[in-house]
């Protein structure tokens, strides 16, 4: 043998029982490592549709008089919401679908020195940091759209608490998807999937407004994105009707355990034979 | 590495994957798993890689049971897949650095180490390349350097030279040998017969979940009656017929079964022997000069085993 010092020899520099820390530390520095070197690419993916839908909707239709500038108001908070939440939700899924089905990249993190399980919460945290991401975006680009930011210092912790909770949801959400859906289905899963999420998240409009359609405010609220609108409507435009900060936060909660649940399920099925 | 009456059934399947296999592989052996499609080898290998959960029985693996303790198992066993897996949004290098940093190494050490690794297995050069652009052997034996990061007592190969030039095959045979020889324990699983006989120690042939047998290759064949051959061509006396020939050649008592070979120009006859083959050769001889005959070719063939796996597990396709 040339240079290498023997495994034998090495082997004993190893600890008998591995850092499970560590390990879950450097798993989340691979992916971290990964989208720094990708960041443009990522945001452009993150924030185009976003700003399209302020810009169309919260610029354009103002100006040409079919909506109030007060429309803004209920429209930020709704897309801020909606860029964290389907960031998160994709960042879980569609990695999933490819590391499990296709690459099998995934199996060298399977094998490493930490329970089956982290590997999962590795992939929501991280997916949760890129929605935070996403989110933060949003702030500069609603400021540049609209022309001006209904947010003061003294919102970020609310702000930060259900982002992060919402992002958590979306991510699991997306997991569950991933684990659970086969490969060839999930194109058709997600068009069927995404686009009612998209339009049923109280996004583009205040939750309590939809008295008067009362079918379409009982589906939106099976939507969790409804619960991170209305609560970030709740601190950015209180003068709009909102559902309580209490309410989203419980009801987020709630998805949270049954979809947090679901995804680790669905990860071990496909981990673990 | 000991596996003790493991059993592995899969949900909504009749028939056990693994139905009670037993064996136990020393520490610095190289083991040979063999066996047809579906013989339960994969299984039995994820098992032991902690990747698949075992229904009954136990598998230690470098003293750790997998099924107890998966986390400290992991930490002391490597898997070489048959199929890449690398990262494909990193570089060589970083596929190196970034697995030991899962197994918790130092920056300093893990930075050395997968130079060196680069470096061993001629690599080195290529380091900063993304896995993309590489080809199929360099993807294996980056495969096998990643595998070799973090400093593993037991290796498991997945039919490591599969789809290899025989360079590449050589070159990973080698690298096999000096695992052995530093006292890595090595696993391999292949179907490649001449691979195992090459490489393995001792070989386990599985079939329909069951070990069929487990010896060193050597053994193996030996243990095979009526596959050593003696292929003879014979000039026959101008009255004799080439039948009455063969029927004297398969009265001797170490002839199992003679039969013609059909592809030779005069006749060649094949003995099918229970005993040695080059010993054989003086009694065929006298039978052919008592009939006038003339023993004007010899050729020995050894059991392989090939030989020794068919016989156990069928010729019928899986």
């Amino acid at each position: 043998m040339t240079a290498v010092e023997t495994p034998r020899a090495s082997s004993t520099a190893v600890p008998a029982r591995p850092s499970v820390g560590r390990a879950f530390t450097a798993l989340l520095w691979r992916d971290v490592f990964v989208t720094g070197r990708e960041f443009v690419p990522f945001l452009l993916q993150v924030v185009l549709q976003p700003v399209f839908l302020l810009f169309v909707f919260g610029k354009v239709l103002v100006e040409l008089g079919f909506t109030s500038s007060a429309y803004a108001d209920v429209l930020l908070p709704g897309v801020v919401s909606l860029a964290a939440f389907l960031t998160a939700l994709q960042n879980t899924a569609f990695p999933l679908v490819i590391d499990f089905s296709f690459t099998k990249e995934i199996e060298d993190r399977l094998l490493a020195p930490l329970p089956t399980a982290l590997v999962a919460v590795e992939k929501v945290v991280f997916a949760t940091m890129r929605a935070l991401v996403a989110a933060a975006v949003m702030f500069p680009i609603g400021l540049w759209v609209l022309g001006s930011l209904p947010v003061t210092w003294s919102d970020v912790p609310v702000l930060v608490f259900f982002l992060v909770l919402g992002s958590l949801v979306g991510a699991a959400i997306g997991m569950t998807l991933g684990t659970f859906v086969k490969p060839n289905r999930i194109n058709v899963v997600f068009a069927v999937v995404l686009t009612p999420l998209l339009f049923t998240g109280s996004t583009q409009f205040p939750w309590p407004a939809l008295d008067q359609l009362r079918w379409f405010q009982v589906v939106c609220a099976l939507n969790p994105l409804t619960y991170v609108s209305e609560a970030l409507r709740a601190q950015m435009a209180p003068q709009v009707p909102h559902l309580s900060l209490t309410v989203c936060a419980l009801a987020l909660t709630g998805f949270l355990v049954v979809f947090g649940v679901l995804s680790l399920v669905g990860f071990r099925r496909r981990a673990l034979d | 590495m000991e596996v003790t009456d493991l059993v592995k059934r899969y949900p909504g399947r009749p028939v056990d994957a693994v139905a009670g296999v037993s064996f136990t592989v020393e520490r610095g052996e190289v083991f040979g798993l063999l066996g047809p499609n579906g013989a339960g080898k994969t299984t039995t290998i994820g098992v032991l890689t902690t990747r698949v959960l075992p229904t009954g029985g136990t598998a230690r693996v470098a003293g750790v049971d997998v099924a107890a303790d998966p986390v400290t198992a992991r930490s002391r066993l490597s898997v070489v897949p048959q199929r890449s897996n690398l990262d494909r949004s990193l570089t060589a290098r970083q596929n190196l650095v970034f697995h030991a940093a899962y197994h918790g190494m130092g920056r300093a050490e893990r930075n050395r180490r997968a130079d060196e690794l680069l470096d061993r297995l001629g690599l080195g050069d290529r380091g900063g390349d993304k896995v993309d652009d590489y080809s199929g052997g360099m993807a294996q034996r980056l495969l096998i350097a990643r595998a070799l990061m973090h400093a593993p007592q037991v290796v498991f190969l997945d039919e490591p030279s599969t789809g290899l030039d025989p360079q590449a095959r050589l070159f990973v045979w080698e690298r096999v040998r000096e695992l052995r020889d530093s006292g890595v324990t090595v696993v391999i699983t292949t179907h490649d017969m001449d691979e195992a006989a090459a490489l393995a120690d001792r070989v386990g042939i599985m079939d329909h979940g069951r070990l069929l047998a487990l010896d060193t290759p050597a053994a193996l064949t030996r243990s095979l009656p009526g596959s050593a051959t003696l292929d003879v061509d014979v000039e026959r006396a101008p009255g004799d017929s080439d039948e009455a020939v063969l029927a004297a050649l398969a009265a001797l008592p170490q002839a199992e079964r003679v039969e013609p070979v059909a592809d030779a120009a005069g006749l060649r006859a094949r003995l099918y022997l229970s005993t040695d083959a080059a010993g054989t050769v003086g009694p065929v001889s006298e039978v052919l000069t008592a009939r006038g005959a003339r023993l004007t070719g010899v050729r020995i063939g050894e059991p392989s085993l090939e030989d020794v796996f068919l016989s156990l597990t069928g010729r019928e396709l899986r």
